[in-house]
């Protein structure tokens, strides 16, 4: 077993910058675990701009954003980067076990951050019927498979709820040469920013169905068609409003939860609904020395306030390591 | 064109256990899969219950060879290395009409054979079952109930039969029939894979098994597809309860159930609604309300939002019961046709049954000189402690390769399932349950597609779902 002053669980934009927060407030010996084999997170597909206008007073793209703090965090050499690391177990005493390629290793470290995000909700969350085709998408997966793999899920087309990464693929699609059938967002206005249902969408002359969901997914071995009704104020079908539309792609960005499994399996209170760690205080949980920042202590709008959150994780680390002495 | 003395169509659950059971006999044995894979039709929705007997009349044929096979089940997964949990089942009653209905079950139960079989009160069930409602006043305890992985079941069933000479026609639908009673090969069966000849015939073909006995003009029974919608459960809760719980059965099935699974995510369903369509396997909203109108007089505190997935399957109902029968108007052609529960627990027994109709229609059945009855189990990370894990990574890296990072499935698990034969991503998925969490793939399904695209030496491009028609991308995005 290692011991460790801190151990940091994610190596994305909470992560790393939790990482040099410690160190500035002088934490010496820290182990940040990466699961992917590159430090960034999710900030790597985010190809478009947008970042940092908050935290640098600049227009960035996602992996701009990612780089700063990978170079900062690299040139620290108090920062331990562990890539493709995966924590497996979390014990109420902090023990924790992580595994990467040829080696498991348990680790009792004085205080932990963690900062492993969030996740997409599902289709299945959401509990649209119908068929279980090849084409249904998590926004976010579709993002990757153009953005990393060079390659284009579908060609037509239809976002289902007008989350960020649903709005940015809507433009993503259209300028790799697909169709976007139509946006149809449950709620009675959009649950993502502002500029990008301007800049993605209304731009575009793509269709935007608030007030609408989809009822059904059609296909046996591909997406077909989907149908699509209208709701009224308590989301409630209204009958004689349905329409299909026919298409071979249904991307779902229908809101983020927050990855708090480890800290559930220690034994923290988990809020059943949001996925957040019931907490009293900011990046504070129910185990003393357990910290969780980021997106995964709550779903952030934007990158820039994952970071200030981290900071002020990172310094709550710091303190209370102080504290033991 | 490829001579059999027995082709076995149809590569679910029975016909696969049939194969098995084949392979240790001087014979030549092929089977045909009309999908992409073993286990895509009937099997893949098979709760994995392996059923103790009971809910079945005392003179039924599927009460008889359920009792059996739930015997016979336990030394071939110890054999194949299939992962058996004997966890139990209790029969719930509510009322006091209800538990007088027990005690008849628990009766006819022990005329087929069922063991150990127990009727326990309310303070049995508080103390036992503790999430249980309340208001259960009484249950059917069968201990010898268990959970087993269905799909691999069948993989493993399969891998056996081949390492003994059967051999597997994937994508090979059998389309069209030819009989000659003169030949010695009296069988001509048709796919776009080709013609095999066949002395014998088992038709194991599931909800179509109706088409395959026509072709040889045996119209006397039809297949009713029944759906059933299930629900899965996040692993989170995998101990919401400690056995199989199960209502009192109504006419067509056991009921909703709340159902243990051997990858640990409790599953809760399903539904019985007859269907016209073979191929509807669309789930709906009335669905899942009456599945979770019905757990929740079982388990009032579970919450829709454990649900992560949903799925439909068809039971291939013909009447009431199982019929496996030679066919005297067309010597050599047997049927083995409406396998619905306890189709999966039957398996095995059903094989044995079908091995004696064979030998009683003049087919010599001499054991092979060396059968290779054992296979080296696969490896699967999420059932083991922190300590064989470590044993594994030490002796191979790519176990601390994880890819499926909600089910924590590792690198090697995944070439492991390719090098045993998945050529999909759902064939990987049910081999070793990467894509199958919470995130549903989100975040591994571009490694699984690299991985299966490497080792199958195919473009990204090509990566499938389930099968042709169902590619994953459409194209390159740099070719335009």
């Amino acid at each position: 077993m290692v011991e460790r002053d801190l151990v940091i669980v994610g190596g994305g934009p909470a992560g790393m910058a939790a990482a040099v927060s410690a160190y500035e407030n002088g934490v010496k010996d820290i182990l940040l675990l990466e699961r992917d084999q590159h430090l960034g997170g999710i900030l790597n597909q985010c190809i478009h701009p947008g970042f940092g206008i908050d935290y640098f007073n600049e227009i960035l793209t996602g992996p701009e954003y990612a780089d700063r703090f990978i170079k900062k965090t690299e040139s620290i050499p108090q920062i331990d980067v562990s890539l493709q690391s995966f924590a497996v177990h979390l014990e109420n005493d902090k023990t924790l076990t992580y595994i990467k390629p040829g080696k498991l290793e348990i680790v009792r470290p004085k205080t932990i951050i963690m900062a492993t995000g969030c996740r997409e909700r599902t289709r299945e969350m959401i509990h649209i019927p119908g068929t279980r085709p090849s084409g249904v998408f998590p926004a976010g997966l579709a993002q990757k498979l153009i953005n990393i793999e060079g390659l284009l899920p579908g060609k037509d087309a239809v976002i289902v709820g007008s989350g960020d990464i649903g709005l940015i693929m809507a433009r993503r699609f259209l300028l790799e040469g697909a169709r976007v059938k139509a946006v149809i967002e449950i709620q009675k206005e959009t649950r993502g920013l502002k500029r990008n249902v301007v800049q993605c969408v209304e731009d575009f002359g793509t269709p935007l169905y608030y007030g609408h969901k989809v009822s059904d997914i059609y296909g046996k071995d591909r997406v077909e068609k989907i149908r699509v009704v209208k709701v009224d104020e308590n989301f409630a079908d209204v009958p004689g409003s349905e329409f299909e539309i026919e298409c071979d792609t249904v991307l779902i960005s229908v809101g983020l939860i927050p990855e708090n499994e480890l800290i559930e399996m220690a034994g923290v209170a988990v809020d059943k609904s949001t996925n957040s760690p019931v907490s009293e205080e900011l990046n504070k949980t129910s185990i003393p020395g357990l910290f969780v920042c980021g997106n995964s202590y709550k779903v952030y709008d934007i990158v820039d306030s994952v970071s200030r959150d981290s900071v002020i994780a990172g310094r709550l680390a710091a303190e209370y390591l102080k504290g033991l002495k | 064109m490829i001579k059999y003395d027995v082709l076995i169509i149809g590569g679910g659950v029975t016909g696969a256990a049939i194969a098995r059971e084949l392979s240790q006999y001087k014979l030549t044995v092929g089977l045909l899969e009309k999908e992409e894979e073993l286990a895509f039709g009937v099997s893949k929705s098979n709760s994995g219950i392996i059923h103790p007997g009971t809910q079945n009349p005392p003179d039924s044929l599927k009460g008889r060879l359920c009792v059996e096979g739930n015997r016979l089940v336990r030394e071939i997964c110890k054999e194949l290395g299939v992962h058996f949990k004997e966890v139990g089942e209790l029969i719930v009653a509510f009322n006091d009409e209800e538990t007088s209905r027990l005690l008849k079950l628990k009766e006819e139960g022990e005329l087929l054979g069922v063991p150990d079989l127990k009727i326990v009160d309310s303070h049995w069930l508080r103390k036992n079952e503790p999430n249980l409602n309340d208001k259960a006043v009484a249950a059917l305890y069968a201990p010898t109930a268990g959970i087993i992985s269905p799909y691999r079941l069948v993989y493993d069933l399969a891998e056996n039969a081949a390492k003994n000479g059967v051999e597997f026609h994937i994508s090979a639908k059998a389309e069209t029939i030819a009989y000659s009673p003169d030949e010695e090969h009296r069988f001509i069966v048709n796919t776009p894979k080709g013609a095999f000849n066949a002395r014998y015939i088992i038709n194991a073909a599931g909800l179509f098994a109706d088409n395959v006995s026509k072709m040889v003009g045996v119209d006397d029974f039809t297949i009713h597809p029944r759906k059933g919608e299930e629900f899965l459960l996040d692993k989170k809760r995998e101990h919401i309860t400690k056995h199989l719980l199960f209502p009192l059965p109504t006419k067509t099935s056991k009921g909703i159930l709340v159902i243990k699974t051997a990858d640990g995510n409790p599953m809760i369903g399903p539904t019985a609604e007859d269907v016209d369509d073979k191929d509807d396997l669309s789930t709906s909203n009335e669905g899942l309300a009456k599945v979770l109108e019905g757990v929740k007089k079982m388990l009032p505190t579970v919450n829709e939002n454990d649900i992560i997935a949903y799925f439909a399957g068809l039971r291939p109902a013909s009447g009431h019961d199982f019929i496996i029968r030679h066919e005297d108007k067309v010597p050599g052609f047997v049927n083995v046709v409406g396998i619905q529960s306890p189709g999966l627990t039957s398996a095995p027994a059903i094989a044995l049954m079908v091995l004696d109709i064979l030998k009683n229609n003049g087919l010599p059945l001499k054991k092979k000189f060396v059968f290779h009855k054992h296979r080296r189990r696969s490896e699967h990370l999420f059932e083991d402690p922190v300590s064989r894990i470590k044993n594994l990574i030490d002796m191979d890296a790519a176990y601390g390769d994880i890819i499926c990072r909600c089910e924590m499935v590792s690198e090697k698990e995944v070439s492991d399932a390719i090098d045993r034969g998945a050529t999909t991503l759902d064939g990987i998925k049910f081999r070793t349950r990467a894509q199958a969490g919470r995130c549903h793939g989100g975040f591994c399904t571009t490694r699984l597609m690299k991985i299966l695209a490497e080792k199958t030496g195919k473009p990204l491009t090509s990566v499938t779902k389930r099968g042709c028609g169902s590619e994953i991308v459409k194209k390159d995005r740099v070719d335009g």
